[in-house]
């Protein structure tokens, strides 16, 4: 045995201990840096690391902002899976989200004037349809021209930004607004209900949770999510099979488009109420982390989700209570990524000591 | 429209492009051996304050880059360590290396904020651009390094078959990346708006990321990718300037349209893109198999 | 679980938190990182000035590069659930966030910078800097060798486009071959488009930049090209020595000290306030000597002492729009509420609002 030589084998299978032990790893190492650098910085370690993780999230207000962020972010991070499954390199999400925001708000803004049950779900509609169509450009300019969806996606976010700008400046503004760029607000009926009274976490959630749980059907017993799982890994392969790879990413590049524009109508029916310019906090480039955290396993998204979104509670808590700078709360968010990932070549490979056999 | 004016045009569109070479012929050369770096913008803004901070405190130019560039080469050789030997997701991993980056930038910044500084002369930069772009084709197609490391990105098990050391081949791509991103903050805290600033490198490390997808990871290309860009940009904002009646919003939305539209004409040709595309991007290099 | 939750934050701040009951905490919500050295910057130079002034009688605190969305609300209710009396928040959108969780906490007093609604326990602040423009328009004017002017514009909203034809009002006024060179750049914050943006304007024939967006790019563009430059929301003249005629200064310290200390006195109202020169809210930076003569500083100076009396304002009739028709007749001024809502340009001014 030669302790000073390790070499890194693949698992050939992933035992379930490991799946908890990794992001325990990753949480011990997160927690020893970041009480050096909050000590460095003059800061009592514990009650920083205190305010980071728990103090968001400590009373159930609290809680609820917790859902009320992490939703968006699982909602497109699990349709960002369909594309990243079948190595579709997606990253215009946020367009997508913002394409959804404008049609969904724009079934709002028609109807400010009528009340209605049927508005809530016309806009939903709507926001998935914008999400949709949206996602369908770089997905037929990448079918019919082959062009390269990691640029379209992404300049197709900054045209977004400009059409909403174009929008809330121009023909939707509110006409009692003093001629400031944002809409009429929407009408009741045009609202998400919240949950529960008096918290902010919405119907969105449940939605979430549905289409988090259709798509673990999807992913794990469906022909579709099969063919997705081997073209990604094999192009050959799936030529080989028959699979209609063009379909393939069309239909990849619409969930993923649809669920975006849902997780932009969210933001706008819910929470926000109105369309105006900065609609989200790049809900859509953030998301792409979450899925990969969470190894685009829909179960894995919920709680990678969950621990992205409290890390930017964290680094707002850390700002009222500590006076500790946002930029602090950007670079531990860093650290906590890094481990966490980090952390992952454990599940998939295991170290081992001496000679491969 | 006489003659200095159409220089003038071209000296603006010359200083506002640079940076984005700069930035996409690193990250060219990172995607080439089959790595993508999406920390670009994080290691921009680390170049661009390293840079500037150094300056401050040692009045020396020189340093100021050589200090910037070594920064490029911490922020991406930590990437290198993460996605080479620890096999993180390489998308994930970029875009915290971005998050860490825009935290780290204005934590070291703090004290700067606001410090005046003498701006240096662009030209030597622009001039530079243009010869690190040249180099790196002749690099490419001419020398057998060059041929190496393409091997790297196409195939790493070939190329490991073959007996060429892939983790290092990527290690070195990687760092080279890293640093000419930090040149380009520099380039953009030192001579093009010299000045420090919160967040100032404003999303061109996303822009060079689609430049490089948009030479289709061809070195000349991305000259005309960053060019186009930074063209229509400058060319919108000269028909604002002379009173056009069309909605400002259409104008800013130019150069990102133009660039999808450019692609599109040149990729529709299916044959040549497949020859460049590295066939192993993303995809992790184990030994042990 | 939820207990002992609560338990160990009420343990940790007996330990931790601060002891002096008196003390009013104010906490201010900004949109970008006070390192903008622009919008931001100077609303933190106000919290500063607020703090010198009030001493032990308040703390405050600052949550930054808070997003104009569903964020905006967890960070004002952050604020108003840790003990904060007076809450600013310092940028336009932030209004429905604002007045939301405004409903939820009467007790507490609230402030939104650039806002048009009020509530018994949410006021409104703002700066007339339209008053600055109107003495920049006057010098520019008279300082411009190729009658025209470079304008970089950020958003089109009221402010920016009251600004615009303020300047433009002046400046035609003393020098009516004045033409206006306007380029959008649809960002309030980003240092190579503006200094891009200079260049062009320079480059068009513009020999005075004047620019609605945060940085000193577009001044520092200026000075290497040797035309003249007017600084924006602070004095800007170290950046650009030999281009920078002044600047219009956002000075919030004074405000926000008064009404700290309305809280502090318990005599806090509510109300709007947009106050100008008269109150300091707007001052102007030292003019250049070196670059303006002596007669012309004397003139803006002039102009100051007739806009903080009352005499001259900058919006007098007549006023035209594009389209000829008159807007603001010959002897009146133009109404708060046109000012406030202005989308149009005036007569004289090429090209349109983007909108």
């Amino acid at each position: 045995m030669n302790l000073l030589s390790p070499s890194i084998v693949p698992r050939t299978q992933i035992s379930s201990y490991v799946n908890f032990l990794v992001p325990l790893i990753a949480i011990i190492l997160t927690l020893l840096t970041g009480s050096l650098i909050f000590s460095l910085l003059g800061f009592n370690p514990i009650h920083s690391l205190y305010t980071f993780f728990i103090s968001p999230i400590s009373s159930l207000y609290g809680f609820s902002e917790l859902l009320v962020k992490a939703t968006p972010l699982a909602l497109i991070a699990i349709g960002l899976s369909y594309c990243f499954k079948n190595n579709i390199y997606n990253i215009g999400a946020e367009g997508q989200l913002i394409m959804g925001a404008i049609f969904g708000g724009g079934v709002a803004i028609y109807f400010y004037n009528v009340e209605g049950f049927w508005l809530l779900p016309l806009m939903l509609l709507a926001g998935v349809i914008g999400g949709s169509l949206w996602a369908l450009i770089p997905a037929l300019l990448k079918t019919k021209f082959n062009t390269n969806e990691i640029l379209t996606s992404l300049m197709l976010v900054y045209v977004a930004t400009f059409i909403l700008d174009y929008l809330v400046v121009g023909p939707w503004k509110d006409p009692s607004g003093f001629s400031y760029p944002k809409s009429r607000p929407f009408n009741e009926s045009a609202r998400m209900p919240e949950l529960f009274d008096g918290l902010r976490v919405h119907f969105g959630l449940i939605i979430t949770l549905f289409l988090v749980f259709i798509s673990w059907f999807i992913f794990s017993k469906t022909i579709f999510g099969f063919q997705l799982k081997v073209s990604g890994l094999s192009i050959k392969a799936a030529r080989f099979a028959g699979f209609n790879q063009n379909k393939l990413i069309i239909s990849a590049f619409i969930i993923c488009g649809g669920f975006a524009g849902l997780a932009g109508l969210g933001e706008v029916s819910g929470p926000i109420g109105l369309l105006y310019r900065d609609i989200s906090p790049n809900y859509g480039f953030t998301a792409i982390i979450v899925a990969f955290l969470g190894r685009l396993h829909p179960v894995g998204i919920i709680f990678s989700s969950l621990i992205i979104a409290l890390t930017y509670l964290g680094a707002e808590d850390a700002q009222v209570f500590l006076q500790i700078p946002s930029a602090v709360g950007f670079i531990f968010q860093g650290l906590v990524l890094f481990y966490l990932l980090g952390a992952e070549l454990l599940v998939n490979y295991k170290i081992q000591f001496g000679k491969i056999s | 429209m006489n003659l200095d004016f159409i220089i003038g045009i071209l000296e603006i569109i010359l200083i506002a492009t640079t940076p984005l070479v700069f930035a996409a012929i690193g990250e060219l050369v990172t995607e080439k051996s089959g790595v993508l770096n999406l920390g670009v913008e994080g290691m921009m803004l680390v170049g661009a304050v390293s840079a500037f901070v150094t300056l401050v405190i040692s009045g020396s130019y020189f340093l100021a880059f050589l200090i910037s560039i070594f920064s490029g080469v911490l922020m991406s050789g930590f990437f290198a360590i993460l996605v080479l030997y620890l096999m993180t997701n390489q998308i994930a991993t970029g875009l915290a290396l971005t998050i860490f980056g825009i935290g780290l930038s204005s934590m070291i910044g703090k004290k700067y904020i606001g410090t005046p500084i003498d701006g240096l002369s662009p030209w030597f930069f622009v001039i530079i651009s243009f010869v690190i772009v040249f180099i790196i084709s002749y690099f490419f197609y001419k020398t057998k390094s060059g041929l190496i490391l393409r091997a790297v990105g196409e195939s790493h098990n070939a190329a490991h078959a073959l007996g060429y050391n892939v983790i290092k081949v990527r290690f070195i791509a990687i760092i080279f990346g890293g640093s000419m991103c930090a040149l380009a903050g520099s380039y953009i805290s030192i001579c093009y708006a010299p000045m420090w600033q919160e967040g100032m490198t404003a999303e061109r490390g996303w822009i060079a990321l689609a430049i490089v997808v948009f030479s289709t990871w061809k070195p000349e290309r991305v000259l005309i990718g960053a060019y186009i860009f930074g063209g229509v940009t400058i060319l919108q904002m000269n028909l604002q300037a002379l009173g056009i009646r069309i909605p400002g919003q259409f104008f800013n939305m130019a150069p990102y349209v133009a660039t999808i539209i450019v692609l599109v004409f040149i990729s529709s040709n299916k044959l040549r893109i497949k020859l460049s595309a590295p066939a192993s991007l993303t995809i992790p290099f184990f030994k042990g198999k | 679980m939820i207990r002992i939750i609560t338990f160990i934050t009420t343990f940790l701040f007996l330990i931790f938190g601060s002891a002096n009951a008196d003390q009013k905490k104010v906490g201010f919500i900004y949109i970008g990182p006070p390192g903008d050295h622009g919008w931001t910057y100077m609303h933190d130079v106000g919290r500063k000035y607020m703090e010198s002034q009030l001493g032990d009688s308040i703390s405050t605190t600052y949550i930054e590069n808070v997003p104009e969305n569903a964020d905006a609300v967890r960070a004002i209710r952050k604020l108003a659930d840790s003990g904060h009396d007076l809450i600013f928040t310092t940028s336009f959108n932030y209004m429905d966030q604002t007045h939301e969780v405004a409903k939820d906490f009467p007790q507490i007093k609230f402030e939104h910078a650039t806002g048009y609604i009020q509530a018994d326990n949410v006021a409104t602040y703002s700066a007339r800097f339209y008053e600055g423009r109107m003495i920049e328009g006057h010098i520019a004017g008279h300082m411009t060798k190729t009658n025209t002017i470079g304008y970089i514009a950020s958003y089109p909203i009221p402010e920016v486009v009251r600004g615009i034809n303020a300047f433009y009002l002046a400046a035609s006024k003393v020098n009516p071959d004045i033409k206006m060179k306007i380029i959008w750049v649809f960002t309030w914050y980003d240092p190579g488009k503006e200094a891009d943006a200079a260049n062009t304007l320079i480059n068009q024939g513009a020999d005075i930049i004047v620019q609605h967006t945060d940085t000193y790019a577009p001044c520092q563009a200026a000075q290497k090209a040797g035309v003249l430059a007017f600084g924006q929301a602070s004095n800007q003249e170290e950046f650009c020595p030999d281009s920078h005629l002044t600047a219009i200064e956002d000075i919030w310290g004074p405000y926000y000290a008064a009404r700290a200390k309305a809280v502090v006195d318990g005599t806090w109202s509510s109300g709007d306030t947009w106050d100008g020169m008269d109150k300091g809210m707007v001052v102007m930076s030292p003019y250049n000597t070196k670059l303006m003569p002596a007669s012309l500083i004397q003139e803006a100076v002039n102009m100051e002492v007739a806009i903080k009396d009352g005499t001259l304002h900058p919006f007098t009739g007549p006023i035209y729009n594009q389209a000829g028709e008159i807007v603001v007749p010959e002897g009146e001024v133009a109404p708060d509420g046109m000012l406030l809502g202005m989308n149009f340009y005036v007569q004289g001014i090429d090209g349109e609002v983007p909108q």
